[in-house]
């Protein structure tokens, strides 16, 4: 297993047109990772889904970057041939909801079996379906890959998704608040079961989430964004140390169970945070 | 890039109409507006249907103006007449200026869709609205009623109503009328089935607002885009139904001009006299098509869908 | 200030009928803060929108500030008790203005100075007057929330329902517009009734809380007892670890509940 970058971004940019002007959604976004558990964590508006869907030429922003490699392949400006290659089958996506992520009209078997079109045929696409259901931790594989997306609860449908974009055995798995909208202890299975796919399929992990305080637990490094920059870097366990005003403000904002306070530290926004970071 | 629609405005009311902090509920409603007016104005096409649509108001207005003789009283000797000349678009059977037919004819155009759009549209979305929100029995009668009407092809129902209720153009607007209602009934019970629903029409019934209070400030107002989509659109259909009775003999009284009946007149002289069918023709098309890009053109701005 | 006694809400006949609420009982008193917590389908929001008024379909006894609730409520009695939503984008009418959706309750219940009350209203919540004639798509999700409290206590309940308030916010603002509450609650006297699914919210906001499970009470705490750890139930403690963050080891021992 090579042990360099599986992906190399250098000063990514992400603009878009909109009525009122051009928008400068992710500015000179930089950073590299291994088989690792990266987080990019940020609020609304920091830009973090769109670096995850540029990854995967998703956005429909104009994307520029003096580097956007995959194990040294430059993703930029690639044929819809080449797109189809890596996508789904090199690097997969999980997106938060799988209400709207799934589809309606197609049971979760049929789902699957699409998926794993490409890499395995007739009976033993089936088999292969049913085993990552069941790595999935579904109890009833052959009960699920008959149900239709609107049976299945939150967690189920999640655990679904999952299968289907790990089906083909992606190196690189981008995650867009995959437990967002899972009930906390569903959403705890949840995150068990992409550590432990994660780990046995050696692949790279990039969570984007804004759950600040779930990531530090889950994840191995942690890239905080606020108005399209990456403003501070750190590993999980640092994040106690964290530099950065806007940081630290995150870290203390949300309410905790076993340290009550008459009222919460409200973050205030320095206008600087939003100039170029000097990098 | 500076739209022309914004470069017209004078600045003292392009500041009003955009400043960012309103200070009235009518200069919140009129910006609102305002920019959806700048919008409407960048997309061509739907410009290109807001111009036919002008220029027919334009006609009906200053007929008299543009036109040199009587749509109703013809020339025996000039029957027939090919384009050109005095008779820009030549004469009919009846030795009438074709011209100053379509000309006039365009009021009778303009009456129908108005009449039509306004006696239809407030049936439909009172049905639809009410069945929406009460739901149950009353629900299912509505509907049913509504569906029997539907049930039936417009330009035959339209024509049964026509044919009871004899000729003229009150009774063609009213057999159209009767059988354009059930689409925006329809229309907008969706609407209203979605709308009943939401967090603020909740909020509405926890603060004690009476359902007709709901029904009329919170339900109607979430219909009127698609409603206004879907009126617009269908003009082009009442155009051509009214003229569909028309060239049946059943709309508006001869002599006054109806491009319908004008385009069933010229029938017999289709081939050698071309023309005594073809121009109300084009005229009937040219305004069909401008009501459905000013259709495409309002869906665009009042209901969006992503690109 | 409220009384739930043998709340049950069903829906749905037959074989599709499903029991929302079972038998659920807890009393809130005047000027308390009170926790719903559960996960989806625990019946918590349910409970909220039974004493909103939203639903006449339930059985058992519901008081409120002395006044025994019935199925239909009297338009009067309306103004005991109100509603902040969770959604901040699907909570306003798209097509009205701030100033629109102020003014209304007090034009349904008749007040005279309208003009003075919006203003106070807004200004309250800590919004200026220039959000007044602004529509709810130009305001971010935060104000949007602020305006839906505005509106709440525009017609000076002395109840607030709180249905997950600030879970689609960003957590800077969530923290903004607890505060907010808290400050409120402490100015105008008012009772809460929070529903979340977060136990640092209730925490923080609550002194006592109900935690629920598909439609029943399972356990009746206070914050105290929820912030030290010590909860009773099996459901409780696994909530409670699981509101803690990953824990390889915590989530093999979770039990299906």
């Amino acid at each position: 297993m090579d042990k360099g970058p599986i992906l190399e971004i250098e000063k990514l940019n992400i603009r878009f047109n909109t009525p009122v002007g051009e928008v400068h959604a992710v500015r000179d976004v930089s950073f590299t990772m291994g088989r690792e558990k990266l987080a990019i964590v940020g609020e609304s508006g920091s830009g973090k889904s769109q670096t995850g869907r540029a990854i995967l030429g998703l956005t429909p922003g104009k994307v520029t970057a003096e580097k956007l490699a995959f194990h040294g392949q430059s993703l930029m400006n690639l044929t819809p041939q080449q797109w189809r290659t890596i996508r789904g089958k090199r690097i997969a996506m999980v997106m938060q909801d799988p209400k709207y992520s799934l589809n309606p009209v197609m049971t979760i078997g049929q789902q699957l079996l699409e998926a794993a079109r490409d890499i395995k045929e007739g009976a033993e696409a089936r088999q292969h379906a049913l085993g990552m259901l069941a790595a999935v931790r579904i109890r009833d594989p052959e009960r699920v890959f008959r149900a239709w997306p609107h049976e299945l609860s939150g967690g189920m449908g999640q655990r679904a998704m999952i299968a289907m974009m790990l089906i083909a055995e992606p190196e690189l798995l981008i995650a867009d608040e995959p437990t967002s909208a899972l009930d906390v202890t569903v959403r705890l299975q949840v995150l068990a079961i992409l550590d432990d796919l994660v780990k046995t399929r050696h692949m790279g992990l990039i969570f984007i989430s804004h759950d600040l305080n779930l990531v530090r637990t889950f994840c191995d490094r942690v890239l905080v964004m606020y108005a399209g920059q990456v403003l501070e870097k750190l590993t999980a366990s640092e994040l106690e140390q964290a530099k950065h005003p806007y940081t630290r403000g995150l870290l203390a904002c949300p309410p905790e169970i076993d340290h009550r306070r008459q009222r919460l530290p409200v973050l205030q926004r320095d206008p600087s945070w939003m100039e170029p970071v000097s990098s | 890039m500076t739209d022309w629609a914004i470069a017209v405005t004078p600045p003292g009311w392009r500041q009003w109409l955009l400043a960012e902090t309103p200070h009235s509920r009518l200069q919140a409603r009129l910006s609102r507006a305002y920019l959806s007016w700048i919008a409407f104005t960048r997309n061509p096409l739907a410009m290109l249907g807001l111009a036919m649509f002008l220029v027919l108001i334009f006609f009906a207005a200053f007929a008299p103006w543009v036109t040199m003789h009587s749509p109703i009283e013809g020339d025996l000797a000039s029957r027939l007449l090919p384009p050109g000349g005095d008779h820009w678009l030549g004469t009919d059977q009846q030795g009438r200026d074709i011209w100053s037919r379509i000309v006039y004819g365009s009021r009778t155009t303009l009456i129908i869709i108005f009449m039509v759009a306004i006696t239809a549209a407030p049936i439909g979305i009172v049905i639809g609205t009410t069945a929406g929100y009460i739901g149950g029995w009353v629900e299912g009668l509505l509907m049913r009623i509504t569906d029997a009407f539907l049930a039936f092809p417009k330009l035959v129902l339209a024509l049964a109503f026509a044919a009871a209720l004899g000729a003229g153009i009150e009774n063609a607007i009213l057999a159209i009328a009767l059988t354009s209602w059930p689409p925006y009934a329809r229309i907008a019970r969706a609407e209203t089935l979605t709308v009943r629903g939401t967090d603020y029409v909740a909020a509405a019934r926890i603060s004690g607002a009476s359902d007709i209070r709901i029904l009329v400030g919170h339900i109607m107002p979430m219909c009127m885009p698609s409603l206004i989509v879907r009126v617009s659109l269908d003009m082009a259909g009442v155009i051509l139904i009214a003229a569909g009775l028309g060239f049946l003999g059943l709309g508006v009284a001869p002599p006054q001009p109806e491009w319908g009946q004008m385009v069933s007149d010229g029938r017999a002289q289709i081939l050698e006299q071309w023309w005594v069918c073809t121009f109300p023709g084009i005229a009937i098309f040219i305004v069909s098509l401008g009501f459905n890009l000013i259709g495409d053109g309002l869906r665009d701005v009042l209901d969006p869908r992503e690109g | 200030m409220i009384e739930i006694e043998n709340l049950s809400i069903s829906f749905g006949h037959g074989a599709d009928r499903v029991d929302a609420v079972k038998n659920v009982s807890f009393t809130v008193a005047p000027g308390e803060s009170y926790g719903l917590v559960g996960e989806s389908g625990s019946g918590k929001s349910t409970i909220l929108r039974a004493l909103a008024g939203l639903n006449p379909y339930w059985t058992g006894r519901m008081t409120l500030a002395g006044h025994a609730l019935a199925a239909k409520r009297p338009r009067a009695q309306r103004r005991l008790v109100q509603m902040v939503f969770q959604d901040p984008y699907g909570s306003l009418h798209p097509k009205h203005t701030v100033d629109h959706i102020l003014s209304e309750p007090l034009t349904v219940h008749g007040f005279d100075d309208i003009e003075t009350r919006v203003r106070a209203a807004l200004d309250r919540v800590g919004l200026g007057p220039s959000f007044r004639f602004r529509y709810p798509h130009q305001l971010s999700g935060g104000q949007r929330q602020r305006v839906a409290i505005a509106r709440a206590l525009i017609l000076e309940p002395k109840v607030v329902l709180l249905d997950e308030p600030t879970s689609a916010l960003d957590v800077s603002i969530q923290a903004e517009v607890l505060n907010l509450l808290t400050d409120l609650r402490q100015q105008l006297g008012l009772t809460y009734v929070l529903v979340s699914h977060d136990l640092g919210v209730v925490a923080h906001m609550c002194a006592r809380l109900s935690i629920m499970r598909t439609g029943e009470v399972v356990e009746i705490a206070s914050a105290d007892e929820l912030s030290e750890g010590r909860l009773l139930h099996a459901y409780s403690r696994q909530l409670l670890i699981a509101s803690r963050g990953y824990d390889t080891e915590a989530i093999a021992a979770f039990g299906d509940f």
